[in-house]
């Protein structure tokens, strides 16, 4: 009874760092949105919001602006389809909430004397559930744009699921160089991979390996999350706010938590891919060992804050990346992101993968 | 109750995502809920009208829509399930060897194909 009680309490601790992980970031990045918007445009950006006199550089406006959604009065448009139109934001939350799961935040720990790996759940299906989870978000898109009974959303709709089923193509196809070189889709499996060294000095971490899978996968990743500079189904010039025009109240804020994690989950799974996940270069479990022979030893508690502070790291990194990517190109027209998708990163990725294929069969014999 | 708890394999890898499962659909429904339950509500008949700019709509919302979003469904399933065929064939890879690389030649090849006639039929065109 008590292995039961301490698994369940394992999961239960382990979900509830994961998701403020999760959420503290969401928080940061909505300020950093605005606020790297404001300084790249060379204004000042949020600063009024005050607790107590304290401003903190804008950081209280997420919270303000989440208390203000709560108490704006949340209707449901005459014309729309009650069902649909309710379910819709449900959709953009839970399959992201839920995608997180497997992604490992640091190595093995021992706690009470049991090995704890520091990931919600180890699947040997692992990336695959990451797809299969976030794939359920164009449901949210589609029943949004459609359950509106309006013309902006279902337009913005379904430019927005047509634009993400031509991506999802691009983006599953640009990994699997990844596991043909790591030889699985457990991710726990693939950040042990990447702690290795390549020709003595290089960290075998998947952008070394995989160069054109990273640009692809990340680009692909940009337009699945209909960012900037594929952020057409949003377009307000020409559609007011997409599919969710009709929203008001903490279901549209809902749409914007959705969106917000899905492009943090996206992050972070970039960094567990192709930056080494919780790897440190030259950091083995007893401490740095560098490619001379020398060597600095480290106690274990310090080695695993490395870690887990590595990913964290590199996660902030590719959230600020999505920020200021956003302010440095502009839009593509509709038609020029769907040839992108279909004309240029599939056969790419193909390609990408034909050569990978080549080049272990080369080095592998 | 107690039977199923019995039936519950607790240190199955699934346990923890079913964990996360029922987390998620409590947050998002606790959520609708919320929004539901907090705002004020006052009926105007102008603010629950379809928003088109602050004209009078014209037509339904339900309008036809190009064909072309039907053909990227479409083209969606085949080259999806061709990159699910592909993942176990890329983990088992280096035990496959040059005889598993040549059948994926082939079958990638063969999809190829099909991607430039929808290219030259002019599926992946967009006026």
């Amino acid at each position: 009874m008590t292995a039961v009680l301490f698994l369940v309490v394992v999961a239960l601790a382990r979900i509830a760092i994961v998701f403020s992980f999760c959420f503290g970031l969401v928080v940061v990045f909505t300020w950093a949105e605005r606020k790297g918007a404001a300084y790249i445009q060379d204004r000042r950006g949020p600063n009024r919001a005050d607790i107590l006199g304290f401003r903190a550089w804008g950081m209280f406006h997420p919270l303000a602006d989440a208390l203000k959604f709560l108490f704006k009065e949340d209707f449901i448009p005459d014309n729309a389809q009650r069902l649909f139109y309710q379910l819709a934001p449900m959709f953009a939350v839970a399959p992201v909430l839920m995608s997180i799961a497997v992604v490992p935040f640091g190595p093995d720990v021992t706690i009470f004397g049991r090995r704890v790996a520091l990931q919600i759940a180890d699947l040997n299906v692992g990336i695959l559930y990451i797809f299969a989870v976030t794939g359920m978000t164009v449901y949210g898109v589609v029943l949004a744009g459609w359950g509106s009974g309006s013309k902006y959303p279902l337009l913005g709709g379904l430019r927005s699921s047509a634009q993400m089923l031509s991506y999802e193509v691009s983006m599953g196809l640009s990994l699997v160089g990844i596991f043909m070189v790591f030889e699985s889709l457990r991710l726990s499996r693939i950040v042990a991979g990447q702690g290795e060294l390549l020709f003595g000095f290089l960290p075998k971490w998947g952008v070394v390996v995989q160069p054109l899978g990273f640009i692809l996968f990340i680009t692909a990743q940009y337009a699945e999350a209909n960012r900037t500079p594929f952020d057409l189904p949003e377009g307000e010039s020409e559609l007011v706010a997409g599919y969710h025009s009709e929203y008001a109240s903490f279901k549209f804020s809902m749409f914007m938590m959705g969106e917000y994690l899905h492009m943090v989950i996206g992050a972070v799974v970039v960094a567990t891919l192709f930056f080494g996940g919780w790897q440190v270069p030259f950091l083995a479990d007893t401490g740095f060992v560098l490619p001379g022979g020398a060597s600095v030893p480290l106690p274990e508690i310090l080695v695993i804050a490395l870690r887990t502070g590595s990913i964290f790291l590199k996660s902030l990194f590719f959230t600020w990346l999505y920020v200021w990517v956003r302010w440095t190109i502009p839009r593509f027209r509709y038609d020029q992101v769907m040839r992108l998708g279909w004309k240029v990163l599939l056969p790419l990725s193909l390609v990408n993968i034909f050569a990978t294929g080549l080049v272990l069969l080369l080095l592998g014999k | 109750m107690a039977g199923f708890i019995e039936t519950v394999r607790f240190s199955d890898p699934y346990f923890p995502i079913f964990v996360l499962l029922v987390i998620a659909l409590v947050t998002a429904v606790g959520m609708v809920f919320l929004s539901q339950a907090t705002g004020p509500r006052k009926y105007d008949k102008i603010k629950y009208s379809v928003y088109e700019c602050g004209v009078d709509p014209l037509a339904p919302a339900s309008e036809r829509v190009s064909v072309k979003f039907y053909l990227i469904a479409i083209l969606f399933i085949l080259f999806d399930l061709e990159a699910t065929f592909l993942y176990p064939w890329a983990v088992l890879f280096r035990s496959l060897g040059l005889f598993g690389f040549i059948e994926m030649i082939i079958f990638v090849g063969i999809l190829m194909v099909g991607l430039v006639y929808a290219w030259k039929k002019g599926a992946l065109e967009w006026q």
